[in-house]
């Protein structure tokens, strides 16, 4: 018992996958399934990074193409593709990733923060830095991934770039 | 015992209280058109004390003392001491509206008490207090204020049966203590002479007594209010503390009602901490998920329904563990039942949220006896198919504009009695109600006897508001329909009723929200019939699969109006990128769904695919897709309970391979093609 408070109290755990060569990890709590991928239906109206959408027990859920959202080449999906299930409040939506790897125990003082890295590199999608056998893991903050105005802003900024175009 | 949560309680308590009120309203509003059946009063009076008891149960002082003095009238009038006349059915209508506001103050954690309420609940007081015999009646008013109260003691001392009869000691004291300036127990004894020993203790009998303590000036009549719902099943003794000093309140305002004295009361409790029922009713509110209450045929038809689907259940899994060729055939049979069992069963669960819409029709009667108050008109109301059942929550969005349409019919249709004498009618106008079902829809018709639209008159407001150019050449029903525009209201002058800006556009918008039309008829001089045609429920639509470009959607079927293959030779392209195809006389907007879909590999030669022509806020498009893929149900699936409102798609379904499809917004998949038409 005292063991699991140890654990709870201090640190985490992390569900790890790897995407383009490195690796990432989301909070296991907020993990709901793991499937293989299966295709989608897509929706219109949509950023590319959103492949459509699936059934999820009943439930039309969103899936993104993580390599797409994070600005990677696009790869062809593999047996290894699986589509990892997250909630963030009542919401769920799915990340299309390479491959998962393991689960990473960690602590409050395994994280480090995430350095500034200026403009040129958005950062914004992350919590912080763990290690994992001399590998770095960078974990995602899924909330600020999905959240509603995130989204509008997204959407809002493309006609706003193709405006301030017309106008140049 | 105090740990139970009353707040858990409180919704089934303002629903049930609010269907108390509408009893009430209904049976005071025949009483008020003449009948004399005692069971009507005897409707009345209950309502009213079953709010009464529940709300003082839950906490809720104002609206329980509010009820008192409605209930103290209604009283004199069961009893035969009064009786019923104009003025004391008006009030009490208003006390029902009032409840209404109060109970719904309470549930959101407000005081529930206002201006209006206190002056209404003077109303009655005064009423109660007059007439009949001034000795006996106006203690209820004038006690209060005698002064040389300073509190009671009280001896308690119930039977054992006492909880068995739902009483709580603890709610009794909180609602004593909520009276009074200060209570306390002074002693707690045993009902025996000595309390049973704990193995021989019988935890649903009541073994003890309290011998209680409530200071402050507090009415003998208040305290045998809280008793009130033992019911004998105590012994209660009062016995009144004088004031040994003259409290300084005595000399100043003795004279005042009891309105004045009991939210000092109040307020005194308040101040004292002591309010543990304000704060719980506030938390109360956030938890109004709504509810609906269902018959116990339709709960048993339910179980039978999932009786049988276990049973072929069951026979399918035994026949899949030694399975044969040989039984190909019965699996066949299995799975037909299966099939007939799931449709049964969804049907039967639907049911559930259907209720009759004769809940949205009880309002009228009393709308109907206002308005004919206000404008001096003579109406009769006929209602017809009050128990056509249609979806709860298709019913709470068609009560507003049936009652813009009800309005509208009075203030605007019908002319006043004298109009109507010389017009050779019946001075008293008639407005009828009437619903059925038709196909997949529920119909509602607003039907009024008067002097119909008037064409020139539409017409010329039309004109002036820029709607059209000139009425000529226009069918009478077109011109109707132009009523419907934005904008658009022709009363002369503005009145309370209706011309406020918001009008039969609203109406319309909202039917259409619901995937339903509206449509006007009416003969000049002879009435106007408006006809609201609704889905039966927005759970699940009856719709055509199409195929564009590999995708499927679902369209509507309640939107289509035909489907048809055309040349190359029939689509014209316009200018400003649009494209046009002749239907029957007409020319007509095609709406490539690829197009607004965005979809990749969809045919694009008009040959090839077909068109399905579709209506949609009053305007019809054809919508070129790839091929039609059959008819088939879909149940309604939010696309934003995970993600976001997607224009041009109303929502998602799920196919019988577990794929997901979607279903098409008409109107919104206009407005997506004419955005991309003006942004080309």
């Amino acid at each position: 018992m005292s063991e699991i408070n140890h654990g709870t109290d201090l640190g985490s755990q992390h569900l790890t996958f790897s995407l383009a060569g490195e690796e990432y990890g989301v909070d296991i709590l907020a993990v709901r399934e793991i499937r293989g991928w299966s295709k989608v239906t897509r929706i219109p109206q949509t950023p590319a990074y959103v492949l459509g959408v699936l059934n999820l027990r009943g439930a039309i859920v969103p899936v993104m193409d993580l390599r797409l959202r994070f600005g990677l080449e696009r790869e062809e999906y593999t047996d290894t593709t699986v589509t990892i299930v997250v909630a963030v409040g009542e919401r769920l939506f799915g990340m299309v990733v390479d491959a998962v790897s393991d689960v990473l125990d960690t602590t409050a003082d395994d994280i480090k923060p995430v350095p500034e890295m200026g403009k040129a590199v958005d950062t914004k999608y992350l919590k912080g830095l763990a290690t994992r056998d001399e590998r770095m893991v960078m974990l995602l903050d899924v909330e600020k991934m999905m959240r509603p105005e995130d989204l509008a802003a997204v959407e809002a900024a493309l006609p706003a770039a193709d405006k301030v175009e017309v106008a140049a | 015992m105090s740990a139970v949560d009353l707040a858990q309680f409180h919704q089934v308590f303002f629903e049930e209280s609010l269907e108390g009120l509408q009893a009430m309203e209904s049976a005071l509003l025949e009483l008020d058109s003449g009948s004399d059946d005692p069971e009507l009063v005897h409707t009345i009076f209950r309502a009213a004390h079953s709010i009464k008891g529940g709300s003082s149960t839950f906490g809720f002082s104002d609206v329980a003392a509010f009820t008192h003095v409605a209930e103290s009238l209604l009283e004199e009038v069961r009893s035969g001491r009064r009786a019923v006349d104009a003025q004391i059915t008006d009030l009490l209508l208003r006390s029902v509206d009032c409840l209404r506001l109060m109970l719904a103050r309470s549930r959101d954690g407000e005081p529930a008490a206002d201006a209006e309420s206190e002056e209404i609940r003077q109303a009655l007081a005064v009423l109660v207090g007059q007439d009949t015999g001034g000795a006996a009646k106006p203690a209820k008013a004038a006690a209060p204020a005698v002064p040389a109260i300073a509190g009671w003691h009280i001896d308690f001392k119930p039977l054992p049966h006492l909880f068995k009869t739902g009483n709580d000691p603890v709610r009794l004291f909180r609602e004593l203590a909520s009276l009074g300036e200060a209570f306390k127990v002074e002693q707690v004894f045993p009902l025996d002479d000595a309390l049973p020993s704990l193995d021989a203790c019988d935890p649903t009998q009541c073994h003890l007594g309290w011998k209680l303590r409530l200071d402050g000036d507090v009415a003998r009549k208040q305290i045998d209010a809280v008793f009130d719902w033992l019911d004998g099943d105590a012994e209660i003794t009062l016995t009144e503390i004088k004031a040994e000093t003259t409290p300084e309140s005595a000399s100043s305002e003795p004279a005042k009602p009891s309105a004045d004295t009991a939210p000092t009361a109040k307020d005194a409790a308040g101040e004292q901490g002591s309010g543990a029922a304000a704060p719980r009713s506030a938390g109360a509110s956030s938890g109004d998920g709504g509810s609906i209450r269902v018959s116990i045929p339709k709960i048993d038809a339910l179980i039978n329904m999932v009786g049988e689907l276990v049973i072929t259940q069951s026979m399918l899994s035994e026949m899949g563990e030694r399975f044969e060729d040989a039984a190909f055939e019965k699996l066949r049979d299995g799975l037909s039942q299966l099939e007939r069992n799931t449709r049964e069963l969804q049907e039967s669960v639907m049911s559930i949220r259907m209720l009759p819409i004769g809940a949205a029709f009880n309002r009228f009667p009393r709308l109907v006896r206002d308005l004919e108050r206000k404008l001096g008109k003579r109406v009769n109301l006929e209602m017809h198919g009050e128990h056509t059942e249609l979806d709860k929550t298709v019913m709470e969005k068609i009560g507003d504009p049936l009652v813009h349409l009800v309005r509208n019919a009075i203030d605007h249709g019908l002319e006043s009695p004298e109009e109507r004498k010389a017009a050779g009618k019946h001075e008293v106008g008639t407005i009828s109600l009437n619903a059925y079902h038709e196909g997949g829809n529920i119909v509602v018709e607003v039907k009024d006897d008067g002097k119909g639209l008037n064409r020139d008159a539409i017409a010329s407001k039309a004109v002036e508001r820029g709607l059209i150019r000139s009425a000529q050449g226009l069918s009478d029903d077109e011109v109707a329909e132009l009523i419907f525009q934005p904008g658009f209201s022709t009363a002369a002058q503005t009145t309370d009723l209706s011309g406020r800006g918001v009008g039969m556009d609203v109406v319309r918008r909202n039917v259409n929200d619901l995937g339903g039309s509206v449509r006007v008829r009416s003969v000049h001089g002879e009435g106007s019939t408006f006809t609201i045609v609704l889905p039966l429920t927005l759970a699940i639509i009856d719709g055509l699969a199409t195929a564009v470009g590999g995708e499927r959607y679902i369209v509507p079927l309640t939107s289509i109006v035909e489907s048809m293959q055309l040349k190359a030779t029939d689509v014209r392209q316009l200018a400003g990128g649009g494209e046009l195809f002749r239907f029957r006389d007409n020319y007509m907007p095609l709406v490539r769904l690829h197009k607004v879909f965005e979809c990749e590999h969809a045919v694009t030669e008009v040959e090839k695919g077909i068109v399905v022509v579709v209506e949609g806020e009053g305007r019809q498009v054809g919508l070129f897709a790839d091929e039609l893929l059959g008819q088939q149900q879909a149940v309604v699936k939010s696309l934003e309970a995970h993600y976001r409102r997607i224009e041009g798609i109303s929502g998602a379904t799920i196919l019988g391979d577990g794929s997901v499809a979607l279903i098409v917004d008409i109107t919104g998949v206009v407005r997506v093609s004419q955005q991309a038409h003006k942004a080309a």
